[in-house]
């Protein structure tokens, strides 16, 4: 007989993350977290605008995301092609993303550059000039995109879930919106979008490289020059309201792919570590879970399941994915429902709970491992309502979590009576 | 490259940008052949370990596609003294990743982990390099899952089933045109003794190459290394089998892959092209910045600027090119046009507009702003030591060497626009090309309107 993990206990150091996180305040009063790096002559900058696809009316659905990929697309004087030579010349890498919670902004540039790529920027976000022939294309593309996503059973299953978890409320939308929205929206929809999303009130920043404290300040009051104060106010919470069950979409490919979970968690519930403890420890994407270690690694059902607490803006669930062939979706559906089961009546196990709790105080601080990253965590702490002082007491927070106080929380986070099934394909059993 | 899990999948595409040498590297051999990477970077408190074998699915036997793959997944079950799974297990409980890929030329492991635990990390992959062990109970539902993995990643995928079908064109005699997980009807018969056959034939420290990168001293890492590498027996099974190599491409090849979960048509056209030579890269160094040029920027390159922007034609378009491998490079171009305009209207603006670019030369203005990028990206990749691990790696792996790496942008630099046309003429010649259209079945879909 082989031996099995002995090594375990020896190397449960803890480790504390070595980040020094600088607040920043700008002359004009705006905020930022600020971890100053100046070996690599370069500055990471993170803006996330809190409201994102929430914030538009149901026929205008996929405004702000077409808004988003249009900020890049002209500004002020420049066309398309004028601004992104002018990116280019700078050297600057900019990105701009939404999604249904945020609209966010990534930059990277050289320390050189700094003042000229915030300059630049800027135009972007307070003069960006939605040309029609700039809309048309942009928008020929998310039409095309959205009719791939009709195609990809892991869109549909999203999708499917989304809607029956949160009937009526913005989130049952797509924040692409459908092809009959976004066909109709113009620039006006567009205008509003922005004038929305782009505000000082609702705006988290983070930084990161070769700049400091004050530095920092006057780039950030140069960014936001013309940003108004406010932006659009934002829809009210949701209760996930699926009832239990399933539901097939009929998708014809080898294999179904599976949405499954219930009702959430709020980030700013006291139970919520513990309860991201315990999804860590069940199905948390990696690869010695419960679930992997039970669907893949003993019965070779899949290649990959995993589960995730969506803790949103406006509402919550706790959520998972898994493919699998169509003759083992019956199988595979009964063996979640057990596990959910055992969580809910047993819990984890002590042995489980020493595993869990020593990976992620060790995981923890080699997510601070570059300036992209950590200026990015930065702006992502800020809008989750995390203290500054959070990255040095996490670890302790989640050794102190005692096996019945994880259990406690499974047994409220479970609900094996409570689980939705989405399953997109053409699953052997079930009808 | 197919990865053991999903997490890390997204390592396709090497962009323009390689490391610089900035940052401390160096390279050392051990007296059993085994060759040492060591890269540091002391920002943070992190380390990652790799090692690197020069094995991968062009090397496998004839009937075994897959193998190679299959091996890399084995390699988690275990040796004469760690448990199927324990690797990982300790790896996850001292709060690192762990994770492995497998290309055509190499199959690599690697682990991320707080710099203080990269001695226990070194120790198991040289157990692993030499003591693997496993048993039918432990093969069996693995070959499952790397069904999963074909039905999930790529048959459920059309656009990669549809590259895997370009390859396939592409290559007539050589085994690049095989896909690295292998075909369905080959990995259904893949066994736990082919999968250590192939271990014993290709697994081993002369035919392995380790990067260690991140928070470490050199000097420290490189005893740490010798000390548990060091004292593995040479592997004398290993022996540079030559691989076929293709004969004279003397017609173009065309394929349609129709397929009713195609969202969005378009044609692709995959060229044969050079690899990056050690000591010689100026001809890999042109087709890399003729990529850039054509196909770079989602906005200005020349592709993009006249079919997207100036005909409206092109919902997008496309260049791309991959010098990273042992035998043959790909060059590859595409579009997909918007509605109304077909794939062979598409296919011919495509050639209109190279044709036109060869003609008229490159765009001083472009071309300038495609080098002050590149000095840039020197100073960007120095952010991202994982990545510049891989990079040493993949290089090491297909027969680079270190001063090939951090030359790369001396080397792109270099370039001029004559030497970019003068490399573009080769897309003129479609003899040694594939192209393809990726499109719905015209035929059901005008039933399914009738009805």
């Amino acid at each position: 007989m082989k031996r099995l993990v002995a090594l375990f206990l020896l190397f449960a150091f803890p480790l504390r993350a070595e980040v020094d996180i600088t607040p920043v305040t700008a002359p004009s009063g705006l905020e930022a977290w600020l971890v100053e790096e100046n070996s690599i002559p370069f500055i990471s900058l993170e803006l996330i605008f809190a409201g994102g696809a929430n914030i538009e009316p149901d026929e205008q659905a996929g405004a702000v995301s077409l808004m988003t990929s249009l900020l890049s697309e002209g500004a002020g004087d420049m066309d398309a092609q004028t601004f992104a030579a002018r990116t280019e010349e700078l050297a600057a890498r900019l990105s701009f993303d939404s999604g249904r919670d945020t609209v966010s902004v990534s930059a990277r540039f050289l320390t050189e550059d700094a003042e000229a790529v915030i300059d630049h920027l800027r135009l972007a976000l307070t003069e960006p000039r939605f040309d029609e022939d700039a809309i048309a294309r942009v928008r020929n593309q998310k039409l095309a995109s959205l009719r791939r996503d009709a195609l990809n059973p892991n869109m549909i299953a999203s999708r499917a879930f989304a809607r029956t978890a949160f009937e009526g409320h913005p989130y049952a939308r797509e924040s692409d919106g459908t092809l009959e929205t976004v066909a109709a929206l113009d620039r006006d929809a567009l205008l509003a979008a922005h004038q929305g999303s782009i505000a000082r009130d609702r705006v988290f920043i983070g930084a990161a490289g070769d700049v400091d404290a004050e530095t920092l300040g006057a780039l950030i009051d140069r960014l936001f020059e013309g940003i108004p104060e406010t932006g659009a106010p934002l829809p009210d919470p949701v209760e996930f309201e699926a009832s239990a069950g399933f539901e097939v979409v009929p998708f014809d490919g080898p294999q179904s792919v599976v949405a499954f979970g219930h009702s959430g968690i709020s980030r700013d519930d006291p139970d919520f570590l513990a309860a991201f403890v315990l999804n860590e420890a069940f199905g948390g994407g990696r690869f010695g879970t419960r679930l992997m270690q039970n669907l893949r690694v003993e019965r070779g059902l899949t290649y990959g399941i995993g589960t995730f607490l969506s803790a949103g803006l406006l509402g919550n669930s706790f959520q998972g994915r898994v493919s699998t062939d169509n003759q083992n979706v019956e199988n595979v559906i009964e063996l979640l429902r057990e596990e959910w089961a055992q969580m809910s009546d047993e819990g984890i196990t002590e042995a489980e709970r020493e595993r869990i709790v020593t990976y992620l105080t060790g995981a923890y601080p080699l997510r601070f491992d570059g300036n992209s990253s950590i200026a990015s965590i930065m702006a992502s702490m800020q809008y989750q309502e995390f203290g500054i002082d959070y990255v040095n007491h996490r670890n302790d927070m989640i050794r102190a979590l005692t096996l019945d106080e994880l259990n406690a929380v499974a047994e409220r986070l479970f609900d094996p009576e409570g689980l939705v099934f989405v399953v997109v394909g053409q699953p052997v059993g079930l009808n | 490259m197919f990865a053991r899990h999903l997490a890390f999948a997204a390592f396709l595409p090497l962009a323009l940008a390689t490391p610089a040498p900035a940052e401390p590297v160096s390279h050392h051999v051990l007296d059993n052949g085994m060759e040492v990477v060591i890269i540091e970077d002391r920002r943070a408190p992190v380390v990652v370990n790799m090692v690197w074998y020069r094995a991968g699915a062009a090397d496998e036997p004839p009937g075994q596609s897959g193998i190679a793959h299959f091996l890399e997944h084995l390699m988690f079950k275990g040796t004469e003294t760690m448990a199927p799974g324990e690797l990982s297990a300790v790896v996850e409980a001292n709060g690192g990743r762990d994770n492995a890929f497998v290309s055509w030329d190499y199959t690599g492991f690697f682990q991320r982990v707080a710099a203080d635990r990269l001695e226990l990390m070194i120790e198991m992959e040289a157990d692993r390099m030499v003591n693997l062990s496993f048993t039918e109970a432990e093969w069996l539902p693995e070959r499952d899952v790397i069904l999963e993995e074909r039905g999930q990643v790529l048959e459920s995928r059309v656009g990669a089933q549809f590259n895997e079908a370009m390859l396939a064109a592409l290559y007539k005699e050589h085994p690049y045109g095989v896909p690295i997980l292998g075909w369905r009807h080959d990995m259904e018969q893949l066994t736990g003794e082919m999968a250590m056959e192939f271990y014993r034939a290709h697994y081993g420290p002369n035919n392995a190459i380790a990067v260690i990168a991140g928070d470490v001293d050199t000097d420290e890492a490189l005893a740490l290394a010798e000390a548990h590498y060091g004292p593995l027996p040479p592997n004398p099974h290993i022996v540079q089998v030559p691989r076929p190599s293709e004969p004279p491409h003397l017609a173009a090849r065309r394929l349609v892959f129709e397929d009713a979960r195609v969202g969005t048509p378009y044609v692709s056209r995959m060229y044969l092209a050079p690899v990056r030579q050690s000591g010689d890269q100026s001809e890999a160094a042109a087709l890399q910045m003729l990529a850039a040029l054509l196909g770079g920027s989602s906005t200005t390159s020349v592709l993009e600027r006249r079919l997207n922007f100036e005909e409206g034609i092109a919902l997008s378009a496309w260049a791309g090119y991959n010098g990273l491998a042992r035998d043959y490079g790909v060059f590859n171009i595409g579009m997909a046009p918007v509605d109304g305009v077909s794939l062979e209207e598409g296919e011919a603006a495509l050639d209109r507009v190279i044709a036109a670019f060869l003609e008229e030369g490159v765009d001083r203005a472009q071309f300038e702003r495609v080098r002050r990028q590149l000095r840039a990206s020197e100073i960007y990749a120095l952010d991202d030591t994982q990545r510049r691990a891989r990079q040493f790696g993949i290089a090491l792996s297909v027969g680079l060497k270190i001063d090939d790496v951090t030359g790369w942008i001396d080397a792109l630099e270099a370039v001029t626009p004559e030497d970019v046309i003068a490399a573009g003429q080769m897309l003129l010649d479609k003899r040694a090309s594939v192209t393809g259209f990726l499109t719905t079945p015209e035929t059901e879909q005008a039933a399914e309107l009738s009805q």
